[in-house]
């Protein structure tokens, strides 16, 4: 009974996934080897690159990047709006991360599409749906930066 | 390790079969290659069976309930899309080994009208979905990507991978195995509805049904069995998966591991790219197909475009070279996911011994072969075979 109270209580934002922190301001996290390679996981047993099993530290990564490649999609999940711009981002620590790349027209992009590749964009926090609780569910999405 | 050889293929003609089952399917291609080896299955002394869907549902016994239960060892595999091609790998290491004079490899899949493959994500809650709110995990943009990556590098275009369709829709006329059997214009392929750019729909492969089989013997028992006919040997028999590469965990890094097959494949079978006399590889996407051409060594890093603008990948007969996917390929013979890397195994096969069923489509004086196959999360399979 108490634990449904306090589940109860905990309403708001939620991360769409562990890796996403809302706090103090909307930022990805990642668990750093000692080798230097970034996982986006919030723990590891070992590292996929160099094998060693620890030890490991989690590090808070840019908001900035710049877009490896990208794939408009014209076809997707029942509820999911296309056509929309699926994107690899490189960080510059040396991780990259897939998302969606917002504010921005697709179609344009597929006519050029060499305007895409290495194009600054910045991390944004959109909520792209409510949980059955009925909290927002907040994902990490891309945009082109805007400075 | 012993040499292994081909001993008899089987196949039925991919498409839908709603009507069917898994193991009916795997157990007519089965049939199909025994009588074609001239052997009953209790000359078989084991037997793997590739199928991906059903790979908790003992599809290999299955298919031997109906095809012959002599009690032999059973080996069931599910390798993403490399199913298949693993089975058949599982039957030459058996056979190569010693242990066994006779293995038999069926790769079987029933797909029906099933849609986009990948994405997904989120647990209980479909809130927490991440495809298309975290990018996309579906193989359309993911394959599209690595087409990405190429048109990034060296500028490549959105006609170079249309290119790619025509000319595997023109090599499936030929293929009464094949699932589709239409041409498509460059016009076609280009205008059609857009998929996950750069593939449009016919630079995406169909989902379907189908099953291929595969009897592999050893020298001794090819001396007994053969009679005569002109069999393939198992030159090289690799697989590998995907070593840590930059970006790999965000996109699949589908270059690499293959990479590394061709090289070990090549160095096994002791002979080149330029002795390949076709090619059988993995073009789920025409946008796969493009940078395979380099993965394979077919062309040099950065050639793929200059390679299709040059007839690269088509038919001698239409005045191509380097022939790739000469049966139509997984964009139009289909690409029923088990039994995809036995069935290209067979295509090779077929052509190194002048098989009646791709008289057709004949490569003229066929001396070696390649079937390459990618199972995305990742395996990677290659087969050279040589006569």
């Amino acid at each position: 009974m108490a634990e449904q109270q306090t589940q109860a209580t905990e309403t708001g934002p939620r991360p769409i996934l562990p890796i996403f922190k809302l706090q103090p301001t909307p930022h990805l996290v990642g668990t750093k080897c000692s080798c230097g390679t970034i996982f986006l996981d919030t723990k590891r047993l070992a590292c996929s690159k160099c094998g060693a099993t620890g030890p490991f530290q989690q590090v808070d990564l840019s908001t900035k990047g710049k877009v490896w490649v990208f794939s408009v999609v014209h076809q997707s999940f029942p509820g999911i709006k296309t056509p929309y711009v699926t994107v690899i981002v490189d960080l510059p620590e040396g991780v990259s991360v897939k998302s969606n790349l917002v504010d921005i027209d697709p179609e344009e992009l597929e006519k050029n599409p060499q305007k895409g590749f290495g194009m600054a964009v910045e991390l944004v926090a959109n909520e792209v749906a409510k949980d059955r609780q009925g909290n927002p569910v907040i994902a990490f999405q891309f945009r082109p930066s805007k400075n | 390790m012993g040499n292994v050889y081909v001993l008899g293929t089987g196949m039925i003609k991919f498409g839908r079969y709603p009507d069917k089952t898994v193991p009916e399917l795997g157990a007519e291609a089965a049939l199909i290659a025994l009588k074609d080896a001239g052997i009953t299955i209790k000359d078989v002394e084991m037997f793997a069976s590739g199928n991906l869907y059903q790979s908790n549902a003992m599809i290999g016994q299955r298919i031997l309930q109906q095809v012959g239960q002599t009690g032999i060892p059973v080996i069931n595999v599910a390798n993403a899309c490399a199913t298949g091609s693993t089975a058949f790998r599982e039957v030459y290491m058996a056979v190569a080994s010693g242990m066994y004079d006779i293995g038999m490899a069926v790769g079987v899949e029933q797909m029906g009208k099933q849609g986009l493959l990948g994405g997904g994500g989120g647990g209980s809650d479909p809130a927490y979905s991440t495809e298309g709110r975290l990018g996309s995990g579906l193989m359309p943009a993911v394959f599209g990507q690595a087409g990405m990556e190429h048109m990034r590098k060296y500028g490549t275009k959105l006609e170079h991978f249309a290119k790619i369709s025509v000319k595997s829709h023109k090599h499936a006329t030929k293929n009464p195995f094949s699932q589709y059997r239409n041409e498509v214009s460059l016009e076609d392929v280009m205008n059609a509805r857009m998929v996950a750019y750069p593939n449009t729909l016919y630079m995406c492969c169909p989902t379907g049904d189908g099953a291929a089989a595969a009897i592999l013997v050893s020298e001794d028992k090819l001396k007994q069995l053969a009679g005569g006919r002109k069999r393939a040997r198992v030159a090289a028999s690799i697989l590998t998966s995907d070593p840590y590469t930059d970006r790999t965990l965000q996109l699949p890094d589908v270059s690499t591991l293959t990479r590394r097959a061709a090289q070990k494949a090549f160095e096994t079978a002791g002979i080149g790219p330029k002795d390949i006399s076709l090619t059988e590889l993995h073009d789920c996407f025409a946008t796969a197909e493009l940078v395979h051409y380099e993965n394979l060594g077919l062309c040099g890093d950065g050639e793929a475009g200059k390679f299709i603008d040059e007839g690269g990948g088509k038919h001698p007969d239409l005045g191509g070279k380097s022939p790739v996917n000469v049966s139509g390929g997984l964009l139009s013979k289909g690409h029923p996911l088990g039994a995809t890397g036995v069935a290209n195994i067979c295509e090779v096969a077929w052509h190194l011994t002048g098989d009646e069923r791709c008289k057709e489509r004949q490569v003229p004086n066929a001396k070696a072969g390649m079937a390459h196959v990618i199972g995305l999360g990742s395996a990677c399979t290659i087969h050279i075979l040589t006569v």
